[in-house]
């Protein structure tokens, strides 16, 4: 299974993870500053900036890019209980 | 068609409240209310304060009321104003309390342009469930025209919740404020230099409703303290027409730190602990030690055993870390542990650095249970927390010296880069 890394920095961590793995499944672990609300998706509590790597995470669903809009969050930002890492360097931290 | 009455005898009265000429309150009264929300004590009862602002071009409405008031909410609107004149609805807030009259003012207004938030588009279906959802979204910064009056938008996230804004008329200084500068505390004479002593509901309602996002306070404060203030229109409580930037002014004082806090400019780590035997107290003093080593963090040990939570969630909205030991006694962490951590809700504590520790006789849940409520604080927790079986060892009580460095290294941003499999993380 193709592999990418996710670093996160506010806490110096980078973690190998599998291609299609969300955000949300690797923050906590490692203690990341990301915060989560609903974890669905609709809540926006976990807006993530992402640092680089942005071409690297699947395209935001519908819904995401609606709730992204709806709460103005800038550009290079993404729902990190949605946003999936599809392979290479990804570096994020809380927004 | 206007039937204004006095200000001094507004609920014996049916009909509307003249703020300026033009501008009335036309909202209703709960005196006999005890609770509000579950959460807050309401010894006075509360108001909906709805108002209605006619311009030469258009007339607009600002709030409504908690549903089962819509009746006195209706006879009062109709007092100074018809259905079919009504261009703009504006809510400043989609709480229950305040959107309970919308789906009939829609129906009655059916032409009326609805202004909310941009961020309120999910509350408004959860209330309305597709009847009309058409909505004008606004901005800071976003008008409506009246002719000779112009509303202008002022975003207020998170004062209290996403959707919140405010909504000024820029000819008359007069600030509709929502939930901002409310309380709860119904008197028929309405204006703050009318009824009676209301600073104790003024303060309460702030330390529960708007205390958690007082950073959020902050920045609104900034877009309405330059504003020139004739009147400020909160949508609960007095409506403050006698100094109103006096309000502002206490909202900047009490989102200040509360204590001075001497640690200011260095990161602080507060370790709470309860203990039978004395072995989470070990544990406590341990982990103590060890963030004290690091350097660079004020280290705090408490006993809740001998403290109250109102003071300790005072110390705790201030501080950067946050660590908690409980025994686990019955599968369970011990209340006093429970009751500090259900107090947090009153303040902010996301993104702090947050973890658990304690001894147990049998299975030790109350570490994980800890740390998962930690989480669901929105604090986080880098650092796995230590467990021991009864009295702990001198390794175990190493581990409590090394959690408390990794703390400390945590809260100073000096942990070392690490690259790791997720499959370690399991």
């Amino acid at each position: 299974m193709p592999k990418a890394n996710v670093t996160f920095q506010d806490v110096g961590v980078t973690v190998t993870v599998p291609a299609g793995t969300r955000l949300i499944e690797v923050s906590e672990k490692v203690g990341a500053g990301i915060t989560y609300g609903c974890r669905e998706g609709e809540c926006c509590t976990c807006l993530t900036k992402i640092i680089s790597g942005d071409e690297n995470l699947a395209a935001p669903s519908v819904l995401e890019a609606q709730v992204l809009k709806d709460n103005l969050a800038p550009s290079h930002h993404r729902l990190a209980c949605q946003a999936q890492v599809l392979g290479g360097e990804v570096v994020v931290k809380p927004a | 068609m206007t039937m204004v009455t006095n200000p001094t005898n507004c609920a014996a009265a049916e009909g509307a409240i003249q703020l300026l000429p033009g501008v009335h309150w036309v909202g209703a009264l709960d005196p006999g209310l005890r609770s509000f929300d579950i959460i807050l004590k309401t010894a006075n009862g509360t108001t909906y304060n709805s108002y209605v602002v006619r311009g030469s071009a258009g007339v607009a409405v600002i709030d409504t009321v908690k549903e089962n008031f819509s009746d006195t909410f209706f006879r009062r609107l109709e007092s100074v104003a018809d259905y079919g004149e009504i261009t703009a609805i504006v809510l400043n807030h989609l709480e229950p309390d305040h959107s309970g009259a919308l789906p009939e003012l829609l129906r009655r207004a059916p032409q009326a342009k609805l202004y909310i938030s941009s961020r309120g588009q999910p509350m408004l279906k959860g209330l309305l469930h597709g009847d009309r959802l058409a909505y004008v979204p606004t901005q800071t910064g976003t008008t409506v025209d009246l002719g000779d009056r112009t509303l202008r938008f002022l975003q207020t996230p998170y004062l209290h919740w996403p959707d919140t804004q405010c909504t000024y008329i820029e000819e008359d200084g007069v600030l509709f404020s929502g939930d901002v500068f409310g309380c709860h505390f119904c008197d028929q004479r309405l204006f703050n230099d009318a009824v009676g002593d209301f600073r104790f509901s003024f303060e309460y309602y702030y330390a529960h409703i708007m205390r958690p996002f007082r950073s959020h306070v902050l920045e609104a404060l900034d877009l309405i303290a330059p504003l020139p203030l004739k009147l400020i229109a909160p949508a609960h409580g007095p409506i403050l027409r006698e100094a109103p930037q006096r309000y502002v002014a206490r909202y900047r004082e009490l989102s200040a730190s509360g204590l001075k806090n001497e640690a200011a400019d260095e990161k602080t780590l507060l370790i709470f602990y309860l203990s039978a035997y004395g072995s989470t107290r070990a544990m406590a003093e341990a982990l103590a030690a060890g963030a004290e080593d690091a350097s660079g963090v004020r280290v705090s040990l408490y006993d809740i055993e001998g403290g109250e939570v109102a003071p300790f969630v005072d110390l705790i909205e201030e501080a950067d870390g946050l660590a908690f030991g409980s025994p686990t006694i019955n599968g369970d962490a011990v209340k006093p542990v429970w009751d500090l951590l259900s107090s947090l809700t009153a303040v902010n504590v996301r993104g702090k650095v947050g973890a658990a520790f304690g001894s147990y006789g049998w299975s030790g849940e109350a570490v994980q249970m800890v740390e998962d409520r930690l989480r669901g604080l929105k604090l986080r927790v880098p650092v796995k927390g230590v467990r021991a079986r009864l009295i702990p060892t001198v390794e175990e009580l190493g581990e409590c010296r090394a959690l408390g460095r990794e703390l400390a290294l945590h809260l100073t941003g000096r942990q070392e880069s690490t690259v790791i499999d997720m499959a370690a993380l399991a």
